[in-house]
Formats: structure tokens, sequence, C-alpha cells
């Protein structure tokens, strides 16, 4: 099977985003991402899963399969949702390492920080870092 | 030349008019003829803070270019220009509140002190382990906080005034509430989250048959109403000059005069002594006993001129104005099919708290922001209200009375956009 780097995922993106000419309708397809986030189960949307630092609600769940890494999330509102799922096509189905090591350069260049409010600027570094903690978790249980 | 004592009504109307010229008004806001996002602002999070007129500027500039000094004590030129500007504002706020004497204002930081002043002075001094406090369901946390705090160090109780679905206080439950045990009540004037008017005249009434004292939350009542505190009769109200139109880090809280001088101080410093040895401190009199330290000079007499260009403005132009804001904002709102009204008092002030079909508030907040649109999502620190009526939060669309009709249609320009994107 060939599977696309963290690198060649953000690529994709990128070229996705940058027919995107107004902050509508980089919003726009956010939103439309919102709508189709590989959900959480609902009996992990416990404080357990919660990520912090948002101002919706946000859980976040990783799964082992073999040497890779799988996401689901949810959130009660949809942009928290679309910019988790963003996250989750770039590093879901990735070994740990590579989501550790990950510099994520993708969310620069497709100018959606200038879009962010300071809030959800730190509500989407919150979301990374959870990302990431859990590969650095699996990484240290291994070593 | 004879003088023509009776003016026809129209006249009157006409001069009204000509007082309150909305667009006039809105050119001695600096920041409302700016750009948000390339875009004009539209500022409806009046709730949160107000803006600022240019006279505020101009006195806090004029202050620290030409009066800054330490007051109090100070015998020299500027020091005694600083107190005299300081007190004069003491003198306009107890005008502005038509308190009976200025013994009666103390300069605090804002309603959050005022009230953690009175719950920590007060209330360590005269509640007990088992006595009740009554507050409401309404409040914002800062009326929640303290007191609960006070009931962790006293083993006090706090009890509920509920709402109905409407927003409004159960007045019936509220007399039900109170025991022979009840110590004090502190409701909210106006509800930040809601916008509902608590009848507060009759809230005082009650808890004075029983000889219960009454603080009332005023920080979003005093934008937008004449507030005659002999009239409402409480013993407390607490005041923020930044929902004033004022600097932030001032506030006023009002207390009766025989109340604050039995009560001991809540901080101790400079200014609110009479004497200190190190055996014992006598403190200075009312108000001074309760302001330790270097207040903020320049801010407490920027609020007081503040307050002078507010009353010229005139609380009856005020409330006539907002009222017909209210008025066209709800009529377009009600037409909106997916938008539900939080908070549908008969007495209700300038706020408008909603939701957009299942669309979270912090989506349409975002997209709001966009179009250069400030309104406030989330709970509006009344979690209480918010689980009363089982929702995450709404977005609050708070007015001011240099709000404009055009700013109701840009937000229904913009509700209309969300739906539209969220759909």
């Amino acid at each position: 099977m060939n599977l696309k780097s963290i690198n060649e995922i953000e690529e994709e993106v990128i070229s996705e985003f940058e027919i995107l000419d107004t902050w509508m309708d980089k919003y726009e397809y956010i939103i439309e991402l919102g709508k189709s986030l590989p959900l959480i189960d609902e009996k992990f949307k416990t404080d357990d899963y919660k990520v912090s630092g948002c101002q919706s609600q946000l859980w976040l769940k990783a799964d082992k399969e073999n040497d890779r890494l799988f996401f689901s999330a949810d959130s009660d509102a949809i942009i928290s949702k679309g910019l988790i799922n963003l996250l989750i096509r770039v590093l879901s189905n990735q070994k740990p390492e590579d989501i550790a090591n990950a510099k994520l350069e993708f969310i620069d260049k497709i100018g959606m920080k200038e879009h962010l409010s300071p809030n959800r600027a730190n509500g989407l570094q919150a979301m990374i870092d959870q990302m990431k903690r859990f590969a650095e978790a699996y990484l240290s249980k291994n070593n | 030349m004879a003088r023509a004592y009776i003016v026809p009504e129209k006249a009157v109307d006409t001069s009204i008019k000509k007082i309150f010229d909305v667009e006039k008004i809105r050119k001695d806001f600096p920041i409302l003829s700016t750009e948000v996002y390339g875009k004009p602002l539209v500022y409806l999070d009046n709730a949160a803070t107000t803006q600022k007129p240019q006279c505020l500027l101009d006195t806090i500039e004029q202050y620290y270019k030409g009066i800054n000094s330490n007051i109090h004590r100070g015998v020299h030129f500027l020091s005694e220009k600083a107190t005299t500007n300081y007190e004069e504002s003491r003198v306009k706020i107890r005008d502005f509140l038509n308190a009976k004497s200025t013994n009666e204002i103390i300069f605090v930081r804002g309603t959050t002190e005022a009230i953690n002043l009175v719950a920590s002075s007060y209330g360590n001094k005269n509640i007990k382990e088992g006595d009740e406090i009554i507050l409401s369901m309404l409040e914002h946390h800062s009326n929640i906080v303290p007191w609960q705090l006070l009931c962790e160090r006293t083993g006090a109780k706090i009890k509920v005034i509920p709402i109905n679905n409407k927003g409004e206080l159960i007045i019936e439950e509220y007399e039900k509430l109170i025991t022979d045990r009840t110590r004090f009540v502190s409701v909210v004037h106006i509800s930040n989250s809601l916008g509902t008017i608590n009848p507060v005249k009759k809230i005082v009434r009650i808890a004075h048959e029983r000889n219960i004292p009454v603080l009332l939350d005023g920080a979003q009542a005093a934008p937008h109403i004449k507030i005659d505190i002999q009239d409402i009769g409480c013993d407390f109200y607490a005041i923020s000059g930044h929902k004033v139109f004022g600097p932030t880090g001032v506030g006023v809280l009002y207390g009766k005069e025989n109340l604050l001088d039995s009560m001991p101080p809540y901080q101790g410093g400079g200014d609110m002594i009479e004497t200190v040895t190190f055996e014992k401190t006598t403190y200075a009199e009312l108000p001074h006993k309760f302001e330790a330290g270097t207040p903020n000079i320049a801010g407490a007499i920027a609020f007081g001129s503040v307050l002078n260009y507010v009353n010229k403005i005139g609380f009856d132009n005020i409330l006539k104005h907002e009222n017909d804001l209210m008025e066209y904002a709800n009529e377009i709102l009600d037409s909106i099919d997916d938008l539900r009204i939080i908070g549908t008092a008969k007495e209700k002030s300038s706020v408008i708290s909603f939701l957009l079909g299942d669309i979270h508030p912090y989506d349409t907040g975002t997209i709001l922001d966009r179009l250069g649109i400030a309104v406030r999502t989330g709970i509006h620190c009344t979690q209480p209200v918010m689980d009363r009526f089982g929702i995450p939060g709404t977005v609050r669309a708070s007015f001011a009375f240099y709000n404009t009709k055009y700013d109701i249609d840009m937000l229904v320009r913009g509700i209309k956009k969300v739906i539209d994107m969220f759909s």
C-alpha cells in the first residue's frame, strides 16, 4: 500500500487552498470539512478526551493500528470540527514519530492563521499539541 | 416682547430630536469610525464594555500632562489640584446616583471589587454559620463567587431566586426563600446576559420589611437608565466605570453611610488611616476608610467628566433611542425563521441574546467578527442562566445610545450570511 507522507498531504491541502481567494471561501471550505469529520464514538465524549483551550467543546481520540495512529474527534462548533478534520487529514494514519516531528508548515501557507481570531488560533494550537502528545505518549511507551 | 410660555407639543418633540443627534454623538467616539478587517466597525458588545468619548481621552491627557500628582495630604499645588479634581468627581458620582452624601461613594476598581468589598467587610462581620444569603439565578459570576467564598469562610448558605421561561425573577419564590436566617440579599439590577430589568424597588422593600440589607449589582443598569439610589432604597449599589463610557479600572460602591461606618476596612494601607503605630492604628473617616493605597486618580477624574457628558445627552433621550432600537431589532429578528431569542422579559434593557438553529454561538460569532460586527458569544459569565435554558451559550448583541438602525441592519445581514454558510 502506497501511503502518502505528512508532507505530501500538506502539499495537497496547500494547493486546494490556493484556489480559495477570500476569507469567506476558506471558512466555507472549513465548514464543509466540519460536516465530514470522522466522528468520535459518543462514549468517548468525556472529560478525559476533551481538549482544553478551546472556547467550544472538542474531544479527540487516538488509536494505534499496526505502527500508525488514527485520530477521531468531535466538537459542538462546526468551525472547530473543520479545523480538527484538516489536522486529522494530515496527521491520521501516520507513524507516531512522524506526527511528533511534523512541522505543519501548511497552516501558515494556507493563510488560515491570519483569518483566525487569537482565540481560534489558540484552539488550533491546542489541537495540534494534543495530537503530538498522543504521538509522544505512544513513542515513550514503546521505548 | 411677550414670551411664549406654552410650547406646542411638536416643538418640544423637535427640540428633543435636536439635542439627540446620534450621528453627531457618534463623532464623539473616535473608535466608532474605525474599520476592522477593512469593514466599518459595527460595535454591539456594549454589555461587555462601552466605547469612550473624546472628552474622556482629553481628561486623561490633561491630567497626566498638567495635574498628575498623588492625592490627599500633599501641600503642593499639583497635589491639591489633583485632590480637588478627584473629590469633585466623587460629587459628580453622588449626584449621578442621587446618593445623599459623598461619604457613601467609595472608589473601587469596578463592580467585582465593590461586591467583594461588601462580602468581605460586611459579610465577615455580620454573617455567621447557618445564616442565609439570597442571590438570583440571573447573577453574573461576580455576584456569586464572592458570596460562595464568604460561605466557605463562615458556613453560611446561598439560596437562589429562580427565573421563569422569559428570564424574569419569580418574586413569589423570592418571598418564600426568606427565613429568619436570611441575612443578606444581593441581586442584579439588569441582567447582563438576558437584559431583564428586575423589580429592584420591590425586592428591596420585601427585604427591608424584615430588616435584611440589599446590594444591587448595577453594572448593566448605569449606562441605560437613570439610577436614583434614594428612590430604590437599597443599602449597597455597585457600578463599573467602563460600562458607562468611562475608563477601565475604576468603579463605585455606594453604601448607606451608617452601614459603611459600622463596617471594618476591606484593605489596609496608605490613605485609609488616621494614625499608625505598631500597637494600634486608627482609621480614616468615610469614604477614605475603604480606599487603601493610591487609587486610579486619572480614571476617577475621567469617569466624572464622562458622567457629565452622559448627563448632557440625558437619560430620557438615551432611553427613548434605545427603546426604538430594541423595537426595531426585535421586529426584524423575529422574522428570521431559525432565530431564537433567549430572554423575553417584559421589562428589558438593550440586550438581545439569541441562537441560530443548532449553530454553535462560537461559530456565529466567528463569522460575524469577520464581517466587522462585534458581538459576544458564550455564557457571558452567567453559567446558571445558560444551564437553566439548557444551552451552551448565546450570541449577545448589546446596544448603547450611539448605536443606530444601520448597525442592526448590518447585524441582520450578518446573521443571514451565517445561516447561509452553515446550512
